[in-house]
């Protein structure tokens, strides 16, 4: 074999080209650095979490690292179970649940609980008065304290406190097309989305746990084969298939079909990330095509919902001009104008698909945006009305758990504050504005900063409204004005 | 020479004819004057006694958006919840006419008003108010909150208020204003105080 000396490949080169390419060499040095202080800097690991599952509540706590070693707060493992308190006394802490005492030393593996001794696998630790116990104990150390059974798979990070898990049957039809049904013990609500080739659905609430083997053969060429996985204490089922799936809920959460996206569904525009199982006492199913790959875990700053759609229109504008049509345009422009300033958005519906009131607020709710901005067009008027919500009266709250229809209550100040300057900001760009209350739901449902947006004509035009010009001097201003409004937004969240 | 009886029996069929249609313009006249008594769809006013009485209805506005004030007289029944339905349907009538400043749907009726003691007042539309009302936000609320605020300005102890469609609960007036929750009279005044501004 011969080798060629990569020296007689190189061309003659000049001092000049010579220094060219030490500059280019240079700059592309300077580009790989700052890609990678770019990719450290943002591209934090995923933070470590431990879901506990019980009959009280299903909860999740963030994992520490210590001296190499997982650790969790035991106060916090603790508190959604019952009456909980906790005393630090020098390098003492002293632990109650119920009437049941324990009492740790920090950096002592030996501590007593209800009279007895029990040795953790590593020192107990004090942060500031905060009792933190090795992760690996919990399988062993509840079930002193709690008197009961208790599941811990360590690999996952979740944590079952009696029987509590949600079994599932899964199964595939010989129908054409064919459909996987399953069925859960509980009613469940994972988040849906698709990758090509597969559909996953991914429970982070729900004590799901996997139907004897991790993966499932289904005979079927469709639907070949499902995968359940566990990790950072969430649970998640990726279904492979040859075609876009859409998954759609029954009973009441606790079936989910999932089968291919008809034909005519794979060509229309994308539909929200994912939907929520029917409210209680609903027997219909509701569908949630997911032909297009949403963002599966992805932290939203604005949450735009387009009112209406589907088989609700909203207000007939003209004859031709459904409401449900403008507020979805209008909204897909106020999206891009908000990603534009860096702010990511979620909309809420990106098709022509039927969303309840419900939906949307559970929606909204789960992304934990900063703010929520509902759209929606009419012929009355001129400019924009910008609506803050008027809680209902006469709703209950027990306890921590807030009445539905009063979870904006407390938010209530934050959002007309940002109405308020919305309009400001709409005004000084010469658009006609006002800043209102109105009975409008799902603003009282929401728990962020909640404001709902009437766009009308500028003149008696009603057909301005659908005018691209119009709709993006509108939306370039609320965008501008949630910029603003960015870091008092991101404070109360 | 024409025969006589030919002459008569022209003669009688010509008075027929004449007959025939002086009656059929009869009846088209008669059916003209039906078909507007059809399409006038407004509430007769039920016989109100008792001496009249000065109330202020709160009446919204659309050109502006604004709900504002207006005094009038009324003459209106002794019993507190037979003077909370005249009092809405006075102001019923107001929208219902011609130059309304904020037409509603023909048709639209209040059905009943109930008081319910402690301070709560249920208002009873026909199925006509709701959905032969326009759509939109602000459209609705200045019903809604028009309603409210007459009724809680001129019957005194109203702290809640429901809004019932033919006797049943409705999500929404007309897809927008929320009828699936009880109205916090306090709350309303607030807003009142909004939409007496332009601004």
């Amino acid at each position: 074999m011969r080798w060629s000396n990569p020296r007689r490949l190189v061309a003659p080169v000049s001092g000049r080209q010579s220094r060219g390419r030490l500059v280019c060499a240079v700059l592309a040095f300077g580009a790989a650095v700052f890609l990678a202080t770019t990719l450290l800097v943002f591209s934090s690991p995923e933070e470590k979490r431990i879901s506990i599952y019980s009959n009280a509540a299903n909860y999740a706590l963030p994992v520490l690292e210590r001296n190499g070693d997982e650790y969790v707060g035991l106060l916090e493992v603790f508190e959604p179970l019952g009456a909980v308190s906790a005393k630090a006394n020098g390098p003492h802490w002293k632990f109650r649940y119920y009437e049941v005492e324990s009492e740790f030393t920090a950096g002592k593996t030996r501590a007593r609980i209800h009279g007895a001794d029990y040795d953790l696998p590593s020192s107990f630790l004090l942060e500031n008065g905060r009792g933190l116990v090795p992760l690996s104990c919990l399988g062993t150390l509840l079930p002193r304290i709690l008197g009961g059974p208790v599941t811990f798979n360590q690999n996952s990070r979740r944590l079952f406190i009696g029987n509590v898990a949600v079994h599932f049957t899964a199964q595939v039809s010989k129908t054409t097309p064919p459909k996987l049904v399953m069925n859960f013990t509980a009613p469940v609500n994972p988040t849906i989305a698709t990758e090509p080739g597969e559909l996953r659905l991914s429970f982070n609430r729900e004590a799901v746990v996997a139907p004897g083997s991790q993966g499932l053969t289904f005979d079927s060429k469709v639907i070949p084969s499902a995968t359940f996985q566990e990790s950072n204490g969430a649970a998640g089922l990726v279904i492979a298939a040859t075609v876009p799936l859409m998954a759609s809920f029954a009973n009441n959460g606790r079936t989910i079909i999932v089968e291919p996206v008809p034909q005519a569904a794979t060509t229309a525009a994308p539909t929200p990330p994912a939907q929520p199982p029917q409210t209680a006492g609903s027997s219909t199913a509701s569908t949630a095509p997911v032909s297009a790959p949403p963002p599966v875990i992805r932290h939203y700053f604005a949450v735009v919902d387009p009112s209406h759609g589907g088989e609700e229109r909203g207000a007939s504008l003209t004859d031709q001009l459904a409401e449900k049509d403008i507020t979805l345009a209008f909204a897909r422009r106020l999206r891009q104008e908000l990603d534009l300033r860096g702010i990511a958005t979620l909309l809420l519906r990106d098709g022509d698909t039927t969303l309840t009131l419900d939906q949307r607020a559970s929606l909204t709710n789960s992304a934990r945006a900063a703010i929520y901005l509902c759209v929606h067009a009419t012929s009355q008027g001129n400019g924009v009305r910008v609506y803050s919500a008027l809680v209902p009266a006469g709703a209950d709250n027990h306890g921590p758990f807030l009445s539905w229809d009063e979870a904006q209550t407390a938010f209530q100040l934050a959002s007309r504050t940002a109405g308020v300057g919305l309009v400001r900001d709409l005004q000084s760009k010469q658009i006609p504005a006002r800043s209102l209350i109105a009975p409008l739901r799902p603003l009282n449902n929401i728990t962020t900063t909640a404001l709902a947006l009437e766009i009308a004509p500028s003149s008696d035009d009603v057909s301005q409204l659908n005018s691209p010009a119009y709709q993006q001097l509108i939306a370039g201003a609320i965008a501008t004005g949630v910029a603003n409004f960015r870091d008092r937004l991101e404070a109360g969240r | 020479m024409i025969p006589r009886h030919l002459i008569i029996g022209v003669a009688v069929l010509l008075a027929i004819t004449l007959g025939m249609g002086f009656y059929v313009w009869q009846m088209r006249g008669r059916v003209d004057r039906s078909e507007v008594s059809a399409v006038n769809t407004q509430p007769v006013a039920p016989p109100v006694s008792g001496p009249s009485e000065q109330v202020t209805l709160y009446v919204a506005y659309d050109d502006a958006g604004v709900l504002r004030p207006k005094p009038v007289r009324l003459p209106l029944p002794a019993g507190r919840q037979e003077r909370a339905a005249e009092i809405l349907r006075a102001l019923l009538t107001l929208y219902l006419d011609r130059f309304s400043p904020h037409p509603l749907g023909a048709g639209s009726e209040i059905r009943d008003v109930y008081l319910v003691d402690p301070g709560l007042v249920v208002i009873d539309l026909n199925a006509a108010f709701a959905d032969n009302h326009r759509s939109g936000v602000l459209v609705e609320e200045l019903t809604v909150v028009s309603l409210i605020q007459t009724l809680s300005a001129n019957i005194p102890g109203i702290t809640r208020v429901k809004i019932l469609v033919e006797g049943n609960e409705r999500d929404t007036l007309a897809g927008h204003a929320d009828l699936s929750n009880f109205y916090d009279v306090p709350a309303v005044t607030q807003v009142v105080a909004q939409l007496q501004n332009t601004q």
